[in-house]
């Protein structure tokens, strides 16, 4: 009985003969700040997105809380394809929408962001609270759920106040500047009340200054909405400052697993991102 | 700048009953009349039709397949039974449906008078219930293809209509006439030249309440970003099914209105050809605008059948027939009309704005600020 909120067994995602995530395991314990790190083509949005169910992997499974949550193993014309480096037995193939991944309590941003650009900020975060409305459509229609509308606007104002922008709460998604923008993206998923954030790159395209206000901002969310969090990010100032934990995959592999200082020193790491040197 | 709330509420009751006074004065044979219902009922099938293709970003072409079924069963329900024999002079009409409305005609007087209506609501049902079968494997396509496959239904479904095997109940090619004109609503307080106006009105509204509900806000996630809003939690093909069966609804609806302003219908009448209609219609009034919709159905009715006729007929200027101007030529003016539209307003008329009162106030100031500037540069000019 593992106590993990997230874990990865043997998860292979190929693409025709390409292998984007070769058997990648690895395991999120509750509370933590797990990042995934890796150049440039390695496999990291990949693998996120095979968690939040937008590909079903080849083979492998993904546990949420020890349910299976995702789960498949090489079918069909993939039998012969398959170049993945493990076989587990995954007999049962789990595939769910998105939004059943969601509903599980899987939040997630998106590496370049993915706003409602021509709805207001208010209105992009309500939106993910109606994953969760009780009213049905003519309800909803002649206004007879207003007070689970109320508090819907009141929960989300909350969440735009948490993350500064309950001034611009009228204001179109696309008229915010880039930071912000970032900001209300977090906002969004938090809307679906996570118990597991995911963050593909929050800091990309930030400066200095407002990588280190993300990180505070971060490690505060994290605190209040008693999440876990895990991420992918490039700006290894952030990644060493925050993480509990670190997995390294380079060409879809795990390449080193530890905590920031350990993965710091370790020459495999180092080789990956700088290149070897022939001798 | 903000106006108080009940002022807007007072400029709103004013409107609407300038409107209907307006409704109620004028000749119920009119011209005028006319096109206006006819712009009305254009604008409920393209306030459907905007639903989907603007607010839920579904393309779909298949608004005339369903505007057909509407019409054509409220015309089957309506038609008096002492017509029926006249309408179906060729080949007889089935017995089934025929017993069915000389039930109906005998029943109650209560029953009568909403026999119409109920005659438009089981219209749109059924072609909500088609669009819900349809939608199963239709919606799963995206943009072009699915603009293909709802062309293609639509198309299937004139071919159905006309068929001689739907020969007893569409009466094939022939089509039906002698269908009532629009009914006369709470025992004759609203004539029945009002009419189509109060059913647009209302069908219009509850599509604008749905838009402003949670689950507009969905549909509007749907057409902003599919992938983002699948990861808000948004079922994508329950939202986009049920975008695609409440706009089947109303374009059914319109398909029967449609039916008792035009008396009689044929296969023809639901061709292709009316689809881009009301497509023109959206885009020229903003895709995603439901003020836009509205607004554009009734200038493009009355632009192409009204004012445009004038290119239709022979003019002569000082004994000179000036060249180009006899019948079809009004279509080649509304043709560059529209190519200039979408050269030069590319977002229609409204773009994506609503009407707002605030907004009705706030024109004389942007006035000011548009063409003051210009005239000020022009008048300090030496």
């Amino acid at each position: 009985m593992s106590a993990h909120v997230l874990e990865l067994k043997d998860v292979t995602m190929q693409f025709g003969g390409v292998v984007a995530v070769d058997s990648l395991s690895l395991a999120v314990d509750e509370g933590e700040i797990v990042a995934l790190i890796g150049p440039n083509g390695a496999g990291k949005t990949t693998a996120f997105n095979v968690v939040t169910g937008v590909y079903p992997p080849t083979n492998g499974e993904v546990r949420f809380h020890d349910r299976v949550i995702v789960s498949n193993r090489p079918r069909g014309k993939m039998k012969k394809l398959y170049a993945g480096s493990s076989r587990g037995v995954y007999t049962a193939s789990v595939a769910p929408s998105p939004d059943r991944i969601t509903k599980l309590g899987i939040a997630r941003t998106f590496q370049n962001i993915r706003l409602f650009k021509d709805l207001t900020v208010l209105e992009n975060v309500l939106i993910a609270k109606h994953m969760n409305i009780k009213a049905g459509l003519f309800s909803a229609v002649f206004r007879l759920n207003a007070k689970e509308e109320r508090q819907m606007r009141e929960s989300a104002l909350a969440l735009l106040k948490i993350v500064g922008l309950e001034d611009a709460r009228d204001e179109v998604a696309s008229s915010l500047p880039y930071g912000k923008q970032r900001h209300l993206e977090i906002a969004r998923a938090l809307a679906t009340e996570p118990k597991l954030l995911l963050l593909d790159e929050p800091a990309a395209g930030m400066n200095p200054q407002e990588t280190d206000e993300l990180t505070a901002f971060i490690r505060r969310i994290k605190e209040d909405f008693h999440l876990t969090v895990f991420m992918i990010e490039h700006h290894m100032n952030l990644v060493m400052e925050i993480s509990d934990r670190i997995y390294v995959i380079d060409f879809g592999k795990q390449i080193a697993e530890g905590t920031p200082a350990q993965v710091q020193d370790n020459p495999v790491v180092i080789a990956a991102y700088l290149g070897v040197e022939e001798a | 700048m903000k106006t108080k709330k009940s002022t807007k509420r007072i400029c709103s009751v004013l409107a609407f009953a300038a409107l209907l006074a307006f409704l109620y004065l004028l000749d119920p044979n009119s011209m005028t009349m006319k096109l206006l219902q006819k712009g009305a009922i254009l604008a409920v099938v393209a306030a459907s039709m905007n639903l989907l293709n603007g607010f839920t970003g579904l393309f779909s072409l298949g608004q005339a397949g369903f505007m057909s079924i509407g019409a054509y069963i409220t015309a089957l329900l309506t038609i008096p039974v002492k017509s029926l024999d006249g309408v179906y002079y060729a080949g007889g009409m089935s017995e089934g449906i025929r017993a069915f409305k000389m039930a109906m005609e005998a029943g109650p007087a209560w029953l009568t008078s909403v026999y119409p209506f109920l005659a438009l609501i089981l219209g749109g049902v059924a072609a909500a219930l088609v669009a819900a079968l349809i939608g199963i494997p239709v919606l799963r396509l995206k943009s072009d293809y699915l603009a293909i496959a709802t062309l293609g239904v639509s198309e299937i479904i004139r071919a159905v209509v006309s068929s001689p095997q739907m020969e007893k109940i569409t009466n094939g090619s022939y089509g039906l006439n002698k269908i009532p004109n629009f009914p006369e609503m709470f025992g004759g307080a609203v004539p029945s030249k009002v009419t189509p106006f109060l059913i647009a009105a209302v069908c219009i509204a509850l599509m604008v309440l749905l838009i402003n509900s949670s689950y507009g806000r969905a549909f509007k996630a749907i057409r902003e970003d599919e992938t983002a809003a699948e990861a808000m939690g948004v079922n994508l093909f329950k939202h986009k099914e049920m975008a695609f069966v409440i706009s089947s609804f109303f374009t059914g609806v319109g398909g029967g209105l449609l039916a008792m302003y035009l008396r009689s219908i044929d296969a023809k009448t639901f061709s292709i050809a009316l689809t881009y209609d009301i497509l023109l219609i959206i885009v020229i009034g903003g895709i995603g605008s439901m003020t836009g919709s509205v607004l554009s159905a009734f200038l493009v009715t009355v632009s192409k059948e009204g004012f445009l006729r004038f290119f239709d007929e022979t003019l002569t200027i000082g004994g000179w027939q000036v060249p180009l101007f006899r019948a079809g030529f009004r279509m080649v003016i509304f043709s560059i009309l529209l190519m200039a539209v979408v050269l030069f307003y590319r977002r229609g008329i409204m773009g994506t704005k609503e009407f707002s009162w605030d907004a009705v106030f706030g024109l004389p100031g942007w006035f000011k600020r548009k063409f003051g500037r210009k005239a000020a540069r022009g008048g300090d000019g030496r």
